[in-house]
């Protein structure tokens, strides 16, 4: 029950805004492959068990679970699939390998964002039907609203919000994984188009498609698999009530739960002083400063200040989402998370190329499922 | 509820209540729009039809054959590279007769769906065998003479009607 669960295989493919040369399923064997081979597993005889991600309305397949077994080597085993973030995945994967029944288990999530024409319907399709959805109203109108109480209570205003579009977008310069790297100053920011007063065009995240997949492993398993586990020190997932009439718009306290289940588990007391660097969500980019509060990396109202100080620079002291982030690498639909598990990863491992951090031991990562949700999930990562 | 009461008060409900606006409810419709990459291996297949020929894939490894073609075996996870092209000949698998149409309409005359081996694998080796077959409909045949085991071949569109989709195929019909 105490071992400890490390990663011991990632892959990845695509992260393009498009990627009209393979399917979903070829997309996710090419990111399948490159994780067991970097585990040195064989899905077919090592890998036990398997969990995938995946939302029904983003595939335009019901009961999608159907869809993923060949293409991960997974026919005929046991696996199953959340409607869940890439991060509830992870999870599940951490508990299925606590029961000590499984060894090693591969978890998967992808995006073919680009193959959905109506996305904005689809998300629509996550507002309330009776009371919400009649309104008729963009769902970005929940993350406008968020990020006004956001800006009121807190006292963080539009520079900070356009500076994390600033540094996310130039930060992804460095990722060769990301599409919407750009020198992009805090002006040009906030002299785009609006999209959900105050929340304006170029402070969302775009899409982008691409799988990932990683291979877990037991701590007595991961010492004969690699020289250089990753370990999932802490997880720890939370949603609150989905009501737009009566949540706490200013403050998430799904994340602040979702942090503390994980920090406990990782013994985590001081995150600031005690967390290297951190990939978080920056769906929006009010989001990256309203979380790294409700992770308590700051006091609420203290991430603006953090943010202009320079402290979140990959030569700050707090280095937030050096990946480039959602903003910087494009947001893949239900593989976020996994994907920010994977940058901390490679991060951790000294892999992540021209955007490595130096010294690095403990990456913090958090996700969010989007407007209108508050559903979050975190994890403290290790090497 | 309980057998013990015999008369419940209130008061039924019809069609008319719900039409006249009585009982509320609200209801919506999804516009939900998607545009699959069909990428390589059933994008192949699909260029297949079009032409004409029903293509597999062929795993040396495991010496089976999969239609439509796939980039990855999915019992030994080695790629599958090798296209083979398959005969569009076979014998029924499995089939039902189908007296309710995709619109949830009733028919009298049934759609017969089924699942057909195709011929051509022992052209390829000894030993290859076509894992599962195609997936498509039966036609010219009185539903009352379908059997399994029975010999059928594909009906195509004419070529220029066809657009590399599977229903280029228009039915198998028995031989």
């Amino acid at each position: 029950m105490s071992e400890r669960v490390a990663i011991v295989g990632i892959g990845w493919s695509g992260f393009r805004p498009g990627t009209p040369d393979v399917s979903y399923k070829e997309m996710i064997y090419e990111a399948a492959v490159r994780a067991y081979n970097d585990a040195g597993v064989d899905p077919r005889k090592d890998v036990q068990s398997f969990v995938t991600v995946a939302e029904d309305f983003h595939e335009g397949t019901s009961i999608f679970d159907e869809y993923t077994p060949d293409q991960l080597g997974a026919a005929m085993k046991s696996m199953h699939t959340i409607t869940g973030d890439g991060l509830h995945g992870l999870a599940t994967a951490v508990m299925l390998i606590r029961t000590g029944r499984f060894d090693v288990v591969a978890v998967e999530g992808h995006s073919k964002a680009s193959n959905i024409l109506t996305p904005d319907a689809i998300t629509a399709y996550a507002q309330d039907p009776v009371l919400n959805r009649p309104l008729r109203l963009n769902t970005h109108f929940v993350a406008g609203m968020e990020m006004n109480r956001y800006l009121y209570e807190s006292g963080a205003d539009a520079d900070a919000c356009a500076g994390v579009v600033s540094k996310n977008r130039r930060n992804a310069l460095k990722n060769p994984l990301a599409s919407f790297a750009a020198d992009f100053s805090p002006d040009e920011v906030l002299g785009g188009p609006s999209l959900a007063w105050p929340l304006g065009m170029h402070e969302t995240a775009k899409s982008a498609d691409g799988a990932v997949v990683m291979v877990l492993a037991s701590e007595k398993t991961s010492a004969s698999l690699t020289d250089n586990p990753i370990w999932i020190a802490g997880i720890g997932w939370c949603n609150d009530s989905p009501s737009l009439e009566s949540r706490a718009w200013a403050k998430l306290p799904y994340i602040e739960k979702s942090a503390r289940m994980a920090f406990q588990q990782a013994g985590i007391k001081n995150p600031f002083g005690e967390i290297d660097f951190a990939e978080i969500d920056d769906t929006y980019a009010y989001k990256e400063l309203q979380s790294l509060e409700a992770l308590g990396v700051c006091g609420f109202g203290q991430a603006g200040a953090l943010l202009k100080d320079g402290v979140l620079d990959p030569a700050g002291e707090f280095p937030v989402n050096v990946s480039g982030g959602s903003l910087g690498v494009g947001h893949l639909l239900d593989a976020t998370g996994l994907h920010r598990a994977l940058e901390a990863a490679l991060q951790l491992r000294g892999e992540a190329g021209a955007h490595q951090l130096k010294d690095v031991h403990v990456g913090l990562v958090q996700s969010w499922r989007g407007v209108p949700t508050t559903s979050g999930a975190v994890a403290v990562l290790t090497n | 509820m309980t057998s013990r009461i015999k008369h419940f008060p209130g008061t039924s409900l019809g069609e008319k209540d719900f039409d006249e606006g009585k009982v509320l409810f609200v209801h919506d419709e999804l516009k939900a729009d998607y545009a699959w990459d069909t990428g390589i291996g059933i994008g192949s297949y699909l260029a297949g039809l079009k032409r004409g020929v029903i293509l597999g894939s062929y795993c040396a490894h495991c010496r089976k054959i999969v239609v439509p073609p796939r980039t990855v075996c999915e019992w030994c996870f080695h790629p599958m590279n090798e296209y083979v092209q398959v005969k569009d000949t076979g014998m029924v698998n499995t089939f039902s007769l189908c007296y309710v149409t995709w619109d949830v309409q009733r028919i009298s005359e049934p759609e017969i769906p089924a699942v057909i081996m195709l011929d051509g694998a022992s052209e390829l080796s000894d030993s290859s065998v076509i894992m599962g077959g195609i997936l498509h409909k039966l036609g010219e045949v009185d539903p009352q003479k379908v059997h399994i085991g029975m010999r059928v071949q594909a009906v195509w569109k004419p070529e220029p009607e066809r657009e590399g989709a599977i229903t280029d195929i228009l039915y198998f019909k028995p031989i």
